[in-house]
């Protein structure tokens, strides 16, 4: 499979931390309620949620279980009504959206289902672009945008588009791309819906050789196969964390 | 993101979509291409006219009766003429010419034309610079003081009348009474009375006897315009304030009542059509600059469907860290981009259109520096107004709808 152990070290021991809160993501009676034509949805009703530096969390859920919720208040895509979220140390509860715009930038490597790459953009640049948000320099990018592609097994892959690349290696792009900030945690969002079972079980494999090298992953998805990879399964019903 | 990154993510989106960037750019190209062309056509016409102006004679003074206030009578005779050649009543006067213009039938074989005919005295000429031949011979002193029936020709005239046949020698019927054609004008391509190429020229004395019988209130043969020419540039004023003293004398005019005369100079003249050229070129610049706002719409509404097509798009780059400043400024000079690069395009097909059109229709083309200047700095400003509200409704959406968005 992928060697991921030199880059992997290096890039995780370039990512500071607070040194006195021990869970990189903190939530304390998060709420989340929002209008649906004329009713009233209760999305999260109150969340309070631990995640440690370097965990494997799956988070599982019935559809209208409030899962993407939890998932945009996790990515800092949404704010919540009331409670308090502290993610790597920063109190992101109530920020503007480009604050917010800086701390996903900062924090969070985001890998979803439908991969959502930049049509006609050769991987190299899908890659880089976070780095261009976070203001690093055009040389600087290019070279850690090739490492985080190496480290997904892409090394040969830099200038081939999205429609020239299947679904596996699209979405191993995309995962580069998440990791290429050094994020706080990978915000995984059903990372393997779209492919066949075999290249889910390459792309499981990956994620997992990232969580032993220390990367926090935290992942929605509703296969328990996917699930079981993971550390601990947080099983969300009606806006609520079932224990 | 700096502005040099934003630059280089438009040009990105500008690349990777060539075909929608040049239909984009296509509004642009064709309004700065037609401000090019019509404001080229305008520029070289007044530029024609007032060259042909000024090679007619400098300091040249028109004299012509004044209708409305002669009470309907021509105002003007060779008594006239004879007393602003005197230099004791203009002295800044160095010469003066008569002209007794009229329209009649001239016929010359089968062909038949209706066209000026000019009496004249021997040095109208070449006080207007009309003294190079093709063939023949001018007018002499001699065939003025015998009413002699000879002619001289205009180069247009002429060839209508003749095309390749020789005319010298031979006879034309003017108003039905035969001339002898003595002489044929080289071409001079316009005039200030009336196309100079195709009119006639016979004695003045002819003309006054068997065309234009009209007389003066008192009594005299009546002459249509005096030309007058000053001794130079700076006596043009002085020389009018003489003609309009000698001429007020001549024809009795009581103080306060007014000239029966009209005097025309070069400078009044060349500021009349100055003033209508220019207004000529401003009415074709503002036809071409519809045409550029209409790009300019065009720009706003391809870059609105590019936001619309895009929401996936910029849903990811700003759940990757995007600020709104960031995806305000990549649509924004997008739009820029397009519409200063259609610009530029623009600029190179006017041009070649104008020396097509200056080359096929032997028009005199024009392109002025600011034309140019105007029309970019104009396209740039189209791309800045009309790229505001798309690239505002692109950096004000929100990342969670914009990456749910099919």
């Amino acid at each position: 499979m992928i060697d991921v152990t030199e880059q992997t070290t290096e890039m995780m021991g370039a990512n500071g931390r607070n040194a006195t809160d021990t869970a990189v993501i903190q939530m304390r009676n998060i709420t989340k309620s929002y209008e649906m034509g004329t009713q009233v949805v209760h999305a999260l009703r109150g969340i309070d949620l631990d995640i440690e530096e370097g965990e494997y969390v799956a988070i599982m859920g019935p559809s209208g279980s409030g899962k993407s919720t939890l998932m945009n208040m996790i990515g800092c895509l949404d704010v919540p009504n009331s409670g308090a979220y502290r993610l790597g140390g920063d109190d992101v509860s109530a920020l503007t959206s480009d604050d917010r715009a800086r701390i996903r930038n900062r924090h969070i490597g985001f890998v979803f289902q439908q991969f959502n790459l930049l049509p006609r953009t050769s991987a190299l640049k899908q890659v880089m672009l976070p780095l261009m948000y976070a203001g690093v320099s055009r040389g600087e990018r290019a070279r850690r945008a090739k490492e985080a592609l190496e480290l997904v097994g892409l090394g040969d892959r830099l200038d081939h588009r999205p429609d020239e690349l299947s679904g596996g290696q699209q979405q191993r792009v995309a995962i580069a791309r998440a990791l290429v900030t050094q994020p706080s945690i990978i915000l995984a969002d059903e990372p393997t819906g779209a492919l066949d079972t075999h290249t889910g079980d390459e792309l499981m494999n990956l994620f997992d050789n990232l969580n032993q090298k220390g990367m926090t992953i935290i992942m929605v998805t509703h296969e328990p196969m996917v699930a079981e990879r993971a550390h601990r399964t947080i099983w969300l019903r009606d806006g609520l964390i079932q224990n | 993101m700096n502005l040099s990154e934003s630059l280089y993510t438009a040009l990105d989106s500008i690349l990777a979509n060539k075909m929608r960037s040049v239909l984009t750019m296509l509004g642009v190209i064709i309004g700065v291409a037609s401000v090019i062309a019509l404001m080229a056509i305008g520029n070289g016409f007044s530029e024609d006219i007032t060259g042909q102006i000024s090679s007619i004679g400098s300091n040249l003074l028109t004299i012509s009766t004044d209708m409305e206030a002669s009470g309907g009578y021509p105002a003007l005779s060779m008594a006239d003429v004879a007393a602003l050649s005197d230099p004791l009543n203009a002295p800044d006067i160095t010469e003066v010419s008569a002209t007794v213009q009229s329209n009649q039938t001239v016929v010359f074989g089968g062909e038949e034309k209706n066209t000026a005919v000019a009496g004249i005295t021997e040095n109208t000429l070449s006080m207007s610079s009309l003294d190079e031949f093709q063939l023949g011979d001018g007018l002499t002193q001699n065939d003025i003081d015998l009413q002699s029936r000879v002619a001289v020709l205009g180069a247009g005239i002429a060839s209508d009348l003749y095309g390749s046949e020789y005319p010298i020698g031979t006879q034309i019927k003017i108003n039905g009474v035969s001339y002898e054609v003595v002489g044929v004008l080289e071409e001079s391509g316009g005039g200030l009375a009336g196309d100079t190429d195709d009119t006639v020229y016979i004695p003045i004395t002819t003309a006054q006897s068997r065309l234009s019988t009209s007389r003066t209130r008192d009594g005299q043969k009546a002459v249509t315009f005096i030309t007058a020419q000053a001794a130079g540039a700076e006596q043009v004023e002085a020389a009018i304030e003489q003609v309009t003293e000698t001429l007020r004398e001549q024809h009795n005019i009581a103080y306060g009542e007014d000239d029966d005369f009209g005097i025309f100079d070069q400078s009044s003249l060349l500021d009349t059509i100055n003033t209508v050229t220019a207004s000529l070129t401003a009415f074709l610049g503002a036809i071409a600059a519809i045409a550029l706002v209409v790009g300019g719409i065009g720009i706003m509404n391809i870059m609105l469907v590019s936001v619309t097509e895009r929401t996936r798009e910029i849903g990811i780059r700003k759940a990757i860290g995007a600020l709104r400043r960031d995806i305000l400024l990549q649509f924004l000079l997008e739009s820029m981009m397009l519409s200063l690069l259609g610009g530029f395009l623009g600029i190179i097909l006017g041009w070649a259109i104008s020396m097509a059109a200056g080359a096929a229709f032997d028009l005199t083309m024009v392109i002025a520096p600011e034309t140019v200047l105007l029309s970019v700095s104009f396209a740039a400003g189209v791309g800045l107004i009309f790229g505001i509200y798309p690239a505002w409704r692109a950096s004000n959406l929100r990342p969670i709808e914009a990456l749910r968005y099919e």
